[in-house]
């Protein structure tokens, strides 16, 4: 109980000028230590059987989602609700936008009814700066293109946390499409941060050079703490592009099967998974994996990047906890 | 194969620091302009009640020579017309520039080039050289009748914006321009290893998840067209060099006898891949900013003459093309009003580049390479002169920028060096 208690001082609070989280670049280890510890607190309200706080209300949080998502759109307006904030998530499909309105023009309209926050998935890397530069709210990127998904992140690193109880010193073995993943970018900064490690595990073409050790070699998950396991993001691929051969060679050479794993070794994945592919159903099933973790973790992290964002830091948690 | 006015000014500019390095001329003259002619260099001139300028503390260098500029007309007149590109060149210090044909429809037709030259006749600040393209709609697969677009007046020949993807094409394009006398100037891309590329694919590509375009992209056609401008014994002018391999295959070709030239932009001059973090469109070109290896070998060759012009790559783009997020954004810059003053600022005063280079690579370079007159300070040269203060401070405003267009990687930013008077063609264009 006492380790889940937050006190001011431990930790610094957000700088002032810090008003969207548009990439964990833009992130110091400060940050991300009060944004778990935050999380930590709200872990403990969730407990409860009045789940709701009342730190948000009157606040307006906008959910603008322009590609499909299930478990981030519904996690963020799921946080937005527990902290009592008015919120609304608008889906690029049956908006204005299937009538040719531009992102610009989007912004500006929902921008008109003064949000607080903007959450912002979007197929473009960028897009999240844009409306950042477009409009006065704050925003929040959940995803734009094969750029970053910052609160992705966040909630993989609380979960490993929660798995191991520590993250200096864990190893990482993230295995897959690295090339295409948002959550691989996101994931390899924010682990360095904290001071884990990384290894990017996958088909040759599909390894960008310069973002942490590469190999193409399967064993080397051996040696991880975690195996993160990515989807093959054939939507982001061109055609014909020729990344791998085919999605069975990739089965056969890359793929997570019980046998690959050694005893100790937790395995994540930021879904959606395709069983059979990536994954065998047998390790995605097993109690190896964290994945309805992750999924837990990015209810209470969503609330700590939302609170974070909105009020003054680490000190008034504890008002906020007690007060519910 | 230049389209506009001539002009019969008289001038007298008094004082100013006369630099025209190809002429060898360094000296604090005035310069009096009869009828639009240079025709006297002293001190004290009579001025003949000519219009007088004081320019103590200025320079005064032959004007510049733009050979790479996209008008945007016909087509896209909501971009740039032939009145606001020229007068945006005017501003920039330009006596002349070549616009590039990649326009809807594309200059591929002695009709529709002669209707260009006709309005430019009428509209341009600057007089224009309007090229034309190498292979029909840019397609890259037929040539377009060289001859009869040279005798229309095809400043030269280009499919600018894309590459003559096949090698075969680009051998019978070098053969046939024989007849012309025109330069070929060539967009080095090989797109199989490009497509999906919006930035150098480096490390700052790998971090922000961008498709790279590799430097490999572009030195692997560097190297096609110098073989085939070998075998053809044809010369071959080599557009916005943005990698350091390209400039190692352009030195081998010269060393070689080839008759090769090659153009540096601006930005890959002043920039680096470092400015794609920001995730500004305006940071977004074709060939893209590269590392800070390929930008300093890309100053080295400036500096030797192994890249002989500067050019801008003036491409404008609308507001709403441009103000998208990054990767939605289409590639390319405005230059024209800020190039002198950009090289001036990041490469001049930090003394990494002579004045009388840049003011070489600018003018005399570019004309030398398309066959154009060389501007000069010289009696009986026509007056194609640009008066520049070296000590001015200022701001690049959009509200002040002369194109139609806003796309400016500049923008915000504080710049030292300002052209203040330009003459072309024997006319006062600019006048600050």
């Amino acid at each position: 109980m006492t380790d889940l208690r937050v006190v001011g001082g431990d930790l610094l609070p957000p700088s002032d000028d810090r008003r969207h989280l548009l990439s964990v670049a833009d992130l110091t280890r400060d940050d991300v230590e009060r944004l778990l510890a935050t999380a930590r607190s709200f872990a403990h309200s969730q407990e409860r059987d009045n789940k709701k706080l009342p730190t948000l209300r009157g606040r307006l949080i906008l959910n603008v989602f322009y590609e499909s998502s299930t478990r981030t759109s519904s996690s963020f307006e799921l946080a937005a609700k527990r902290l009592s904030a008015d919120t609304m998530t608008l889906k690029a499909v049956g908006s204005s936008v299937d009538k040719g309105e531009s992102l610009k023009d989007t912004a500006l309209t929902l921008s008109a009814y003064d949000p607080d926050v903007i959450v912002l998935r979007h197929p473009e890397i960028g897009a999240a700066q844009f409306v950042a530069r477009a409009t006065d709210a704050r925003v929040v990127n959940a995803g734009d293109g094969k750029h970053q998904h910052p609160t992705q992140a966040l909630l993989d690193l609380h979960t490993m946390r929660e798995a191991f109880g520590r993250l200096d010193g864990l190893q990482v073995a993230i295995v897959g499409d690295i090339t295409h993943s948002r959550v691989a970018r996101s994931l390899v900064q924010a682990l360095k941060l904290v001071g884990a490690s990384a290894i990017l595990v996958g088909p040759p073409a599909l390894l960008p050079v310069g973002l942490a050790p590469t190999t193409s070699d399967i064993a080397a998950i051996a040696d991880a703490d975690v195996v993160y396991v990515l989807r093959m993001q054939q939507e982001r691929m061109l055609a014909g592009a020729n990344f791998v051969p085919s999605l069975r060679e990739y089965t056969a050479r890359w793929g997570i099967t019980p046998e690959r794993l050694r005893d100790g070794q937790r395995v994540m994945h930021p879904g959606p998974m395709n069983r059979g592919v990536e994954i065998d159903a047998r390790v995605a099933d097993s109690d190896a994996s964290l994945v309805v973790d992750q999924v837990r973790s990015g209810l209470i992290v969503r609330m700590a990047v939302l609170y974070d964002l909105l009020t003054t830091g680490p000190v008034a948690v504890e008002s906020a906890v007690g007060v519910a | 194969m230049l389209a506009g006015r001539t002009g019969t000014d008289n001038v007298v500019i008094r004082g100013a620091r006369l630099l025209d390095p190809v002429e060898g001329l360094d000296a604090t003259l005035d310069v009096r302009i009869d009828n639009g002619v240079i025709a006297q260099l002293g001190s004290e001139l009579d001025t003949n009640e000519h219009r007088v300028v004081d320019a103590s503390g200025l320079i005064l260098a032959p004007a510049f020579i733009d050979p790479h500029v996209h008008l945007r007309t016909p087509g896209r007149e909501d971009e740039e017309t032939i009145a606001s590109g020229t007068a945006a060149a005017a501003a920039g210090g330009y006596c002349a520039i070549l616009a590039i044909p990649n326009t809807d429809p594309v200059i591929d037709d002695a009709d529709v080039l002669r209707g260009l030259r006709a309005r430019a006749a009428e509209e341009a600040q600057v007089p224009v050289g309007f090229m034309a393209a190498v292979t029909k709609g840019q397609d890259g697969e037929e040539l377009t009748e060289m001859g009869a677009l040279a005798d229309a007046g095809a400043a030269g020949f280009t499919d600018d914006g894309r590459p003559v993807a096949t090698a075969g094409v680009m051998r019978r394009a070098l053969q046939y321009n024989a007849i012309t006398g025109r330069m070929i100037a060539v967009h080095c891309e090989e797109q199989s290893l490009t497509r999906g590329g919006h930035a150098h694919a480096g490390l700052v590509a790998a971090e922000l998840g961008l498709g790279g375009w590799p430097s490999l992209g572009e030195s692997l056609m560097v190297a096609r067209d110098l073989d085939l401008a070998g075998e053809t014994e044809q010369p071959v002018h080599l557009m916005h060099l943005s990698a350091r391999e390209s400039v190692e295959h352009l030195r081998r070709a010269l060393a070689a006898g080839i008759r090769a030239s090659a153009e540096a932009t601006p930005h890959h001059l002043c920039l680096t891949d470092e400015a794609v973090r920001s995730l500004d469109p305006n940071m977004k070109m074709n060939p893209p900013l590269r590392s800070e290896e390929d930008r300093v070998a890309l100053l080295d060759a400036v500096r030797d003459g192994t890249i002989a012009a500067i050019a801008t790559d003036h491409a404008p783009h609308s507001p709403e093309e441009k103000d998208v997020p990054f990767e939605a954004a289409p590639f390319g810059v405005i230059g024209l009003e800020t190039s002198f003053a950009a090289l001036y600022t990041q490469l001049v005063e930090p003394g990494v580049l002579s004045l009388e280079t840049l003011l070489e690579r600018m003018s005399a370079g570019p004309a030398g390479i398309f066959g154009l007159d060389r501007p000069r300070i010289a009696i009986g040269a026509p007056a194609n002169l640009t008066l520049i203060d070296p000590n001015a401070t200022w701001r690049v405003k959009p509200s002040a920028l002369r194109s139609r267009s806003l796309n400016s990687w500049l923008l915000g930013q504080r710049l030292r060096g300002r052209v203040k008077l330009t003459i072309a063609a024997g006319r006062v264009v600019f006048e600050l």
